[in-house]
């Protein structure tokens, strides 16, 4: 058996009336980058903060590196990172004061501080911005400041609740490198994230909506399990062909991208071109073509209402709530 | 020793940010600074100058005679001429004077009969000899004003008449200790340091928790090793130094520039000034945790400040008021504190010999630390 750095026994946590995650079974290996992919609203922070001990579960258990919580949160928080989804850090200090803040309330020696500090701030780059009000920073450089302090004392797990929402692109490239280096040198990393391309970049996956986790795998072998086949169909009048393919039950899902109308066919239907032709919806000389699934076909065919599609062996689909 | 550097750490980002908060940091030196000189300038409760009219149907040697005698007690200033009593009565309706002399048309007559004259003691009973020279009619509906003219009743005529006082023996000897001069402000400055600390303390920590969560500041420091009592302390500690600047600063005004004494010992004061800054911030504390946002907390001082200002027996006596309120007055810190402090600057009482409110105040701090740390919990439930 592989080492678990979480393991989650059907975590439930409710809010009044709303259930905000929902009979969580999760496993996440050690040294691994895990990804927690889901709409807004979904409970990935409620679940990360369910990992962290911040919240209490109504139902079930949960065991994060060794600790039992929540009786063991405090024993907890020194082994781990968080990232909160919104910045954290004080405004109105400057990068370095953040910095030291963060090192005096994990314990640092004047000493250990020195040295950190210095580590941290070549690793992530802020060494012109060091004396910079934080308050006046970029998104991409708050948030290098953000990773930089949640690793401050080098934890074993790092919790990241949409850590790129205010980046560009360019920047998530870099954090991403930042998180395999983590990575590499022993961390575990659980991020959540509604960026698909964020979500491909992930050693293992879980798709959750409305609390309940849909689907969990390598990005990959959701792919390839997708339980449909992606056609591309080139024509006009995209608008009106999809409102006529929805109403098919064979059709899971169609979508319009730029001059293409994504169609996503039940995999039941052996031939998805023959059958598309057949339906004398689409005139004969349009093109069409059988294009490799995406993960965000996967996660539309997770969530919404194609859930009671079965989508493969390896997906727990939760019949409550359906 | 991590629990030291854990506090250090609060410590020091309170005092960065204060240092960067201008406005606030401007605060702690201007509030006490002007509220001094305010409240001690304009709190009198010796009141002198009243404007009053004069109606004076004699219009004799004698009447302004009077007159200019009883301007010369300095309580009232004649600053109006009326010449019939409706024009007088609706002058006090307008509120143009406070009041108005009546100087009756047989003034003399009145006051050849007067027991100051000398003619013997008249019987009291007799209506003819033992009438008023003459009469106030007062705006009643402010009794200090109203009391200030009363005084004016037993005014000796003496001098009127050119003649020795005529000493009456007191029934009783009064010694007016500590204040002898009976001046306002040796009262009010000391009382002063209770209402500016309560003001500032409670408004500065109600803030500090409040903040950390409306900025989302919270979120990270639940995830810390932190322990609630360690953020209490340090978000207390860099306010206990600004209330130390802050009593230095009224009591040395207070010393040089209104020649308040401060009798008793440094250690005593500061001991004192400790304990209610710490019971102060602590109910800023409880209100942080209480409150959601910054506006809440603003209101919830402000609910707290009003009873401080009005029944801790700064302005009005303790002993002067229902019981009801009494109850009320010691429940809140400023009214231990006033009492401690008046008796350390005034009288040069011992901390320690005013167990009861010493006591209170510490009992007060400790459990407001209590409930604060137990209210902030490191959870999001």
């Amino acid at each position: 058996m592989t080492e678990l750095a979480i393991d989650a026994i059907n975590l439930t946590r409710k809010f009044g009336t709303m259930t905000a995650v929902s009979s969580l079974n999760l496993q996440v290996e050690k040294q691994r980058i895990y990804g927690f992919l889901g709409p807004n609203g979904s409970g990935k922070t409620t679940a990360i903060r369910l990992f962290t001990g911040l919240l209490k579960p109504n139902a079930g258990k949960v065991n994060v590196l060794g600790c039992n919580l929540p009786e063991d949160a405090e024993k907890l928080r020194r082994q781990i990172g968080y990232m909160t989804q919104k910045f954290s850090l004080y405004d109105d200090l400057t990068i370095k004061e953040n910095m030291q803040f963060i090192a005096r309330i994990y314990g640092l020696t004047p000493k250990e501080q020195k040295v950190r500090l210095d580590e941290l701030i070549s690793t992530y780059q802020l060494t012109k911005l060091n004396n910079q009000i934080t308050g006046s920073l970029s998104g991409g450089q708050k948030q290098r400041l953000a990773l930089a302090c949640s690793v401050m004392h080098k934890p074993k797990l790092l919790f990241l609740d949409e850590p790129t929402s205010a980046v560009d692109p360019e920047n998530r490239r870099e954090f991403w490198e930042q998180l395999f280096d983590l990575c590499d040198q022993g961390v575990t990393i659980l991020v959540s994230t509604h960026y698909m391309d964020e979500a491909e970049r992930c050693h293992k996956l879980a798709i959750l909506e409305n609390g309940i986790k849909r689907a969990d795998d390598t990005p990959q072998n959701l792919i390839n399990n997708l339980p449909a086949s992606v056609i591309e169909v080139s024509t006009h009048n995209l608008r009106q062909l999809k409102q006529q393919l929805i109403a098919l039950p064979e059709i899971v899902s169609a979508s319009q991208l730029g001059a293409h109308l994504r169609v996503l066919v039940n995999k039941e239907v052996t031939e998805p071109v023959d059958f598309l032709n057949s339906t004398n919806m689409i005139s004969s000389k349009t093109e069409m073509q059988i294009v490799r699934a995406s993960l965000e076909d996967v996660f539309v065919l997770s969530t919404g209402n194609y859930t009671n599609l079965k989508l493969n062996t390896h997906m727990n689909i939760n019949k409550a709530n359906g | 020793m991590r629990s030291l550097l854990r506090i250090q750490a609060i410590i020091v980002k309170e005092l960065i940010q204060l240092k960067r908060d201008r406005m606030t940091f401007g605060m702690v030196v201007m509030i006490p600074l002007v509220q001094l000189l305010l409240f001690a300038f304009a709190i009198n409760t010796n009141i002198r100058h009243i404007p009053v009219g004069i109606l004076d149907l004699s219009q004799t040697a004698l009447s302004r005679v009077l007159q200019q005698t009883v301007a010369a007690t300095g309580i009232v200033k004649f600053t109006q001429n009326y010449t019939s009593l409706p024009q007088a009565q609706a002058a006090i309706d307008r509120s143009d004077v406070r009041a108005v002399l009546i100087i009756p048309k047989d003034v003399s007559q009145r006051l050849v009969r007067h027991a100051t004259v000398g003619f013997g003691l008249p019987p009291s009973s007799d209506k003819v000899t033992s009438r008023p020279i003459a009469q106030w009619i007062v705006d009643g509906s402010d009794a200090s004003i109203a009391g200030s003219i009363k005084s004016l009743r037993n005014m000796p005529l003496a001098e009127l008449l050119d003649k020795p006082a005529n000493r009456n023996v007191p029934t009783f000897e009064v010694s007016l200790l500590y204040n002898p001069e009976q001046r306002s402000v040796v009262n009010i400055v000391p009382g002063l340091v209770g209402i500016i600390l309560t003001m500032t303390m409670i408004m500065f920590t109600s803030a500090a928790i409040v903040r950390e969560r409306e900025r989302g500041n919270m979120e990270l420091l639940i995830t810390t090793p932190l322990a609630s009592i360690e953020l209490m302390i340090g978000k207390i500690v860099p306010y206990i130094f600004i209330g130390a600047i802050q009593v230095i600063i009224i009591l040395g005004l207070g010393y040089s520039f209104f020649n308040v004494p401060i009798n008793g010992g440094l250690w005593q004061l500061t001991f004192a000034t400790f304990l209610f800054i710490c019971a102060s911030l602590v109910l800023g504390l409880v209100i942080s945790s209480l409150a959601k946002n910054q506006l809440q907390s603003m209101q919830m001082t402000i609910f707290i400040l009003l009873p401080s200002i009005l029944l801790s027996g700064f302005m009005f006596p303790y002993e002067g008021m229902p019981e009801i309120a009494q109850y009320i007055a010691e429940a809140l810190p400023a009214t231990h504190f006033i009492r401690l402090i008046r008796g350390v600057v005034l009288r040069d009482v011992a901390v320690v010999d005013m167990t009861f409110d010493m006591l209170w105040l510490i009992t007060f701090t400790l459990a407001g630390l209590m409930i604060a740390a137990l209210r902030f919990k490191k959870t999001l439930d």
